[in-house]
């Protein structure tokens, strides 16, 4: 396959930064989008260009590291797939591919296609967590009676990554289906109930002073992540919240 | 003396809490959508009883005349219920607009490609647009029928509903006023296109409510439907209205 790149180059955090044209060519259709890049990072580095910087870890879909908005979608054009998993197949002899980070005011480009998503981290350290004794007399968690619905649900939620793909989504750039999935899989297990009030209103309000936008339910987030997070969640987040904001 | 006391210590501490958790709730962003959902709910009822008003001048205009009357003069409806659905309606915008400047400010630089279509609708990406077409569009209704109506009534003192006040068989004005502004086809097509993007915006706007106030379970796929058929049939009930008097007049 020949393709033609189309990506977005920034030195660093000041940079104005541009979209810079790239020919490809003997792309293999069984190559992953990552590989793809670093066969062409290879071409820059040989010519004494700056490879192009881009994010990746596990190259297995599972660590949210990888993010790139590939032809106007967060991941690429697949779906339920991270871009690490994203395949050259699902493109054409000659195409042309655009490539750009996942923008957001509250994920600024660190360089070229590498954006610092530190703003979740922060989200999550204002109450994505349980407090459980250690001191030795731990209760088992299998111990404590768990409906197969309720924890089916909290492992749905569970799931996110925190790839950042429901912000990029987004048209407001809202982060509510990363908090919400973070918010309801405490909410929904017995262990999630102590902090339940402190922690959504926490994680909300560190959400709004990162400068996520608001949620207006076009449900781009759902249909992009990588890993199926409901709009149920979010549903679930609000009424956590509003009950949270009554109890005070 | 004590329980008059005690009653108003514990007014200002509710009142005080109210004002906490409201002022809270619309500082935060889930807090603002909850607001828009609720706004957006009591204006969906509000069109549904509009349009059932409405409905009668095609098929009971006689009715349409005396309930028109009624909602015209009745003072719980004119200086109680009509101030909360102004209140509504102004804040829904206000609070539309507040959502969009502070979203557009959440993305600075936009995408050279976007593909929004891939994963979400038209209508729930311009809803911005849907509703700036309805609020044009209500300034021409409010032009067209309220402010007429306010200066008859609240100005000229004129509270009788009849044609020509100083003849008690002259009848009552509503339906011809109705008629005579669906004369103009002008104004029937801008009425028509109006209704349209009324459709557009509920058909996500709708479901949406319900979503922002927390309700998403089993019975979601079934709102969905009745949404649709609330969403299209609501703005095609006042198109046909709109037609059924335009077209009786001109044929």
């Amino acid at each position: 396959m020949n393709l033609t790149l189309k990506i977005w180059r920034q030195k660093n955090a000041n940079d104005k930064g541009k979209m810079v044209d790239y020919q490809i060519s003997d792309v293999s259709p069984d190559m992953s989008f990552l590989e793809m890049l670093d066969v062409l990072n290879n071409q820059l580095i040989e010519k004494g260009d700056s490879p192009v910087a881009f994010d990746h870890d596990c190259r297995e879909g599972i660590c949210g590291m990888c993010s790139l908005y590939i032809n106007g979608e967060a991941h690429g054009p697949d779906r339920r797939v991270t871009t690490c998993q994203l395949h050259m197949r699902m493109f054409k002899d000659g195409d042309t591919i655009h490539i750009e980070p996942f923008r957001a005011k509250a994920f600024p480009i660190i360089k070229d296609l590498v954006v610092d998503r530190s703003a979740f981290d922060r989200v999550q350290h204002a109450g994505g967590f349980i407090s459980v004794n250690t001191s030795g007399n731990t209760q088992d968690a299998n111990s404590i009676p768990i409906s197969k619905h309720a924890a089916d649900k909290a492992m749905d939620a569970a799931t996110c990554i925190g790839c950042g793909a429901c912000v990029a989504s987004c048209k407001n750039s809202s982060a509510m289906l990363f908090v919400s999935a973070k918010v309801s899989q405490y909410a929904l297990l017995p262990q999630g109930q102590v902090e339940a009030t402190d922690r959504v209103l926490n994680m909300v309000q560190q959400m709004d002073d990162e400068g996520f936008g608001n949620c207006t339910n076009t449900g781009a987030c759902e249909v992009e992540c990588p890993k199926g997070i409901s709009l149920e969640n979010i549903a679930r987040m609000n009424r956590e919240y509003l009950s949270a904001s009554f109890k005070g | 003396m004590w329980f008059g006391q005690k009653m108003i210590a514990l007014y200002l501490c509710n009142h005080n809490k109210i004002n906490h958790i409201m002022s809270g709730i619309l500082s935060s962003s889930i807090g603002r959508k909850f607001a828009m959902a609720i706004s957006a709910l009591f204006l969906m009822i509000f069109l549904l009883q509009h349009f059932a008003i409405n409905i009668l001048s095609v098929f009971s205009p006689d009715t349409f005349n005396e309930v028109s009357h009624f909602m015209g003069t009745f003072w719980v409806i004119q200086y109680a219920l009509q101030p909360v659905l102004i209140f509504g309606v102004v804040f829904h915008f206000v609070m539309g607009f507040v959502l969009e400047i502070k979203n557009t400010k959440a993305r600075q630089i936009k995408y050279a490609v976007n593909n929004g279509g891939a994963n979400s609708s038209w209508m729930s990406r311009n809803m911005i647009w849907s509703g700036l077409t309805i609020l044009a569009f209500m300034l021409l209704h409010f032009y067209d029928f309220w402010v007429p109506e306010i200066t008859i009534k609240f100005i000229d003192g004129d509270m009788s509903g009849l044609i020509d006040p100083n003849n008690s068989e002259s009848g009552f004005r509503y339906l011809e006023h109705l008629q005579h502004k669906f004369v103009d086809i002008w104004r029937v097509a801008l009425y028509v296109i109006s209704f349209v993007f009324l459709a557009l915006h509920l058909l996500h706007g709708f479901e949406s409510a319900f979503q922002s106030v927390g309700a998403n379970n089993k019975y979601t796929k079934g709102l969905k439907n009745f949404s649709k058929i609330y969403a299209i049939g609501i703005p095609a009930g006042f198109i046909f209205i709109a037609l059924f008097h335009h077209l009786n007049q001109i044929l």
